[in-house]
């Protein structure tokens, strides 16, 4: 029987079946379900968060020299971070098999850029695989683990977010267990000291050129010959578009090993069709190489780079037919998503955005919309850790202009452990004039609610050793840790003052679980407006709380959305707002 | 044959178990389906939408402009803004339901009128208040299965036996209600015809 299932539930069922042993991975859009599906198999592998990408990697990758088959996975940017294992372990090779999954998101519908991570397969030497389905997405697996071990590569598994979030039917197999790799010690291979790595580069080249080969007879790639007028060679989410929107008769290379590329096929592909095209998502990695060997076709000159395709916009840029549309003349504003009622955070943005002249570096986490209006309370955010580090760079700068700034940087628990440590870290140790602000809500919040080390939990659901914020920045030298909840603004104003002012070294963490925490229980009331008393000034719209609106002349509060927090009551001047108990 | 429904409305509305109901019931007649939706971001109060594609074989999880047959609004605003993806000669199943943004909240924007109506003007529209007809029922939560019943009216599909595949997917303690709101969509976008 055929099962409904997302690309990333079908990771993790491969994986399964695939006999992997040990997982580790961080998680992020669009890949976070891949690890969220793991812990059902947890009687016959082991699955974690870790802290980031790079330890995740690095785990994994370690019990894969220890002889079994492992996985991490991770949004595109997450592989930035955990780059450098990767290109170390491309050249020391795996002994039991390494998938690497990566989920790029066209279209940045969660992400702050458009990276095509494809290209890291190419830069680190490494096999890479798409799948383009969800029963591709488990198949695949199972053959990935199958080419690391033959080839002894790490396997880059490459999905997007449609690939990864759309669900398909999925025939599901059995697990294969594996009788695990001897452990021997073996220096010449798993150690990257620099002669080493000199002796191991002829073999990275070597394998390339056997994958290539491989890639011409390999399961994963297959041609499906039409009349041979037109041949498309195509592969991920692209090939399913590509199915839609070219005539009957078209021959398709459908590519699921994609680095290194088949040239032997694709050049027996190309001489028996008359037009070829290479269709794909975001940069011409396969038309580049293609053209490359001297093979005509057809690509980006009509594909863009940027966005993610669909079958009404591949029409229209490959042969000009416009989709018919209707228009209505009335217009749509702006939804955007915006900080949860009742969200802790709130607290400190309104508190922060009322001081006058100050910075705020922001990070990567549902706080971002932080930045969003009527609060407006963020200067940049770049990456996960920025937070501390821009700043820190922020406050030399200004150090150096002579024109000292009040700096706050920001960051959430998850982020901390994830790269705000070593943020931390560089402020002490260079004397950056600036205030880290930890926003302690207790879980990884933005990806779907994960736990990461200081909430007192781990992926199988154990209770695991909660690691205490304000520890780590005492034991790093932080003389002055003020620890304040956010949801009561004069507490929290008194913070932001007291630490402006410090003479010591300081760091803020403002702490108040997130609300849709389901283990904890909440203090959940109902704020009102006494319409009396209100007189419009609209101050309480300023918190930017989507449960607040203007009814006429006065402030309305909606029952169903507000959960209680009285920020919004305590900024009224008027004393309008109550709160009542639910 | 092959049919495209798009589902959209804000964060949290319960788009997704009527996406599923109507999955569940293509999958009992043996269609091929693809789904698609989008995390992230979007569960913070944004605008969503979510995709079902079904037919003998279905290739592409995702649509573009002009491609839906049927577009399912559970907010009025979000019919506007969706509108371009219905074919011209598509079905419109609206909410009549308004729900504030934090941009027209904090007075930024206007809510804009007459979204209804607009709709009404370009493409043949089945308009219910399922917001008032959830919570006449006795739970605001069962709006998403009203409008279920109302896209089924619209779908053309009676061979399938929605009740017993509502009965599957739902929660146990939840089925009389659902069935309910089933029933009630079903006869609101009858009314509106």
């Amino acid at each position: 029987m055929k099962v409904l299932m997302s690309g990333n539930e079908a990771i993790a069922r491969g994986a399964y079946e695939a006999g992997v042993r040990v997982c580790s991975a961080y998680p992020g859009t669009p890949s976070t379900e891949i690890f969220e599906n793991l812990p059902q198999y947890k009687d016959v592998l082991y699955c974690e968060w870790a802290p980031n990408e790079k330890v995740a990697t690095e785990v994994a990758y370690g019990a894969a020299i220890a002889g079994v088959r492992s996985l991490t996975a991770m949004k595109h940017v997450g592989l930035n971070v955990a780059a450098d294992p990767m290109f170390t372990a491309g050249y020391n090779g795996v002994t039991g098999g390494f998938v690497i999954v990566t989920a790029d998101d066209p279209s940045m519908h969660s992400s702050q850029n458009e990276q095509d991570n494809r290209r890291y397969a190419m830069a680190a030497k490494i096999a890479l695989v798409e799948p383009s389905d969800s029963q591709e997405c488990k198949d695949f697996m199972a053959e990935a683990y199958r080419i690391s071990e033959l080839f002894d590569t790490p396997v880059l598994f490459r999905t997007t977010t449609r690939v990864s979030h759309s669900k398909s039917l999925v025939e599901l197999g059995e697990r294969t267990e594996r009788e695990p790799f001897p452990y021997k010690r073996n220096i010449p291979k798993n150690s990257c000291a620099p002669a080493l790595a000199y002796a191991k580069r002829p073999k990275v080249e070597q394998r390339l050129e056997a994958l290539a080969e491989y890639g011409c007879t390999s399961p994963l790639n297959r041609v499906e010959m039409g009349d041979g007028k037109i041949g498309v060679i195509t592969a991920s989410i692209a090939y399913e578009y590509a199915r839609e929107v070219f005539p009957e008769g078209t021959s398709f290379l459908k590519l699921g090993l994609t680095y290194p590329l088949p040239m032997k096929l694709i050049r027996d592909f190309a001489a028996r069709v008359e037009t070829l095209y290479v269709i794909e998502e975001l940069e011409g990695f396969m038309e580049e190489q293609i053209k490359a060997a001297g093979i005509p076709c057809i690509g980006k000159e009509k594909v863009s780079n940027m966005y993610e395709l669909n079958p009404a916009r591949l029409r229209e840029m490959l042969f000009g037919v416009k989709p018919v549309t209707r228009k209505p003349e009335v217009e749509a504003v702006p939804r955007p998503p915006a900080l949860c009622p009742g969200c802790p955070h709130r607290g400190f943005f309104y508190a922060v955005s009322r001081q006058k002249d100050v910075i705020i570096t922001g990070d990567i986490g549902c706080y971002t919309l932080g930045s969003a209006p009527p609060l407006n309370a963020m200067d940049s955010c770049v990456c996960m850790g920025a937070g501390f580090s821009v700043g820190a760079g922020m406050a030399q700068a200004f150090r150096q202009m002579g024109k000292p700034r009040k700096i706050f940087g920001v960051v959430g628990d998850s982020t901390f452990f994830h790269s705000g440590m070593t943020g931390a870290v560089e402020i002490l140790y260079n004397n950056a004039d600036m205030i880290p602000v930890v926003l302690d809500n207790h879980i990884t919040g933005m990806t779907g609610h994960q736990d990461n080390p200081g909430s007192g939990y781990n992926l199988q659901g154990e209770i695991a050793a909660a690691v205490k914020i304000e520890d780590v920045l005492r034991s790093f030298g932080f003389e002055k840790v003020l620890i304040v909840d956010p949801q009561d603004l004069s507490a929290m104003e008194g913070a932001i003052r007291e630490a402006m002012n410090a003479s010591q070294r300081c760091a803020i963490i403002c702490r108040r679980p997130c609300l849709l925490i389901k283990r904890l229980k909440h203090d959940i009331g109902q704020c009102v407006v006494d319409p009396d008393k209100c007189i419009g000034c609209r101050k309480c719209l300023q918190v930017g709380c989507p449960a607040l609106s203007l009814r006429g002349k006065k402030s309305h509060i909606d029952p169903t959305q507000c959960v209680g927090c009285t920020v919004c009551a305590q900024v009224c001047p008027m004393g309008a707002i109550s709160r009542k108990e639910a | 044959m092959k049919k495209s429904v798009l589902f959209v409305g804000v964060g949290g509305q319960g788009a997704i178990l009527a996406a599923k109901i109507l999955i569940n019931g293509v999958m009992s007649r043996g269609y091929d389906v693809k789904m698609s939706e989008v995390h992230g971001m979007s569960q913070r109060g944004g605008s969503v939408s979510t995709q079902v594609h079904f037919g003998d074989k279905v290739h592409a999880p995702v649509i573009g402009p002009g491609e839906a047959d049927i577009l399912v609004a559970f907010e009025r605003m979000e019919a506007v803004r969706y509108a371009e993806y219905l074919k011209p000669d598509g079905v419109a199943v609206i909410n009549d339901y308004a729900i504030e943004s934090v941009s027209t909240a904090s007075g930024q924007y206007q809510y804009p009128e007459g979204c209804v109506e607009a709709m009404e003007k370009l493409f043949d529209c089945r308009v219910l208040d399922a917001g008032a007809i959830a919570l006449s029922l006795g739970s605001a939560k069962c709006m998403n299965v009203v409008l279920f019943g109302a896209l089924t009216q619209v779908l053309g599909m009676e061979d399938v036996d929605w009740e017993e595949i509502i009965r599957q997917t739902v929660p146990a303690k939840f089925v009389d209600l659902n069935l309910r709101a089933y029933h009630a969509g079903r006869e609101a976008a009858l009314k509106t015809v």
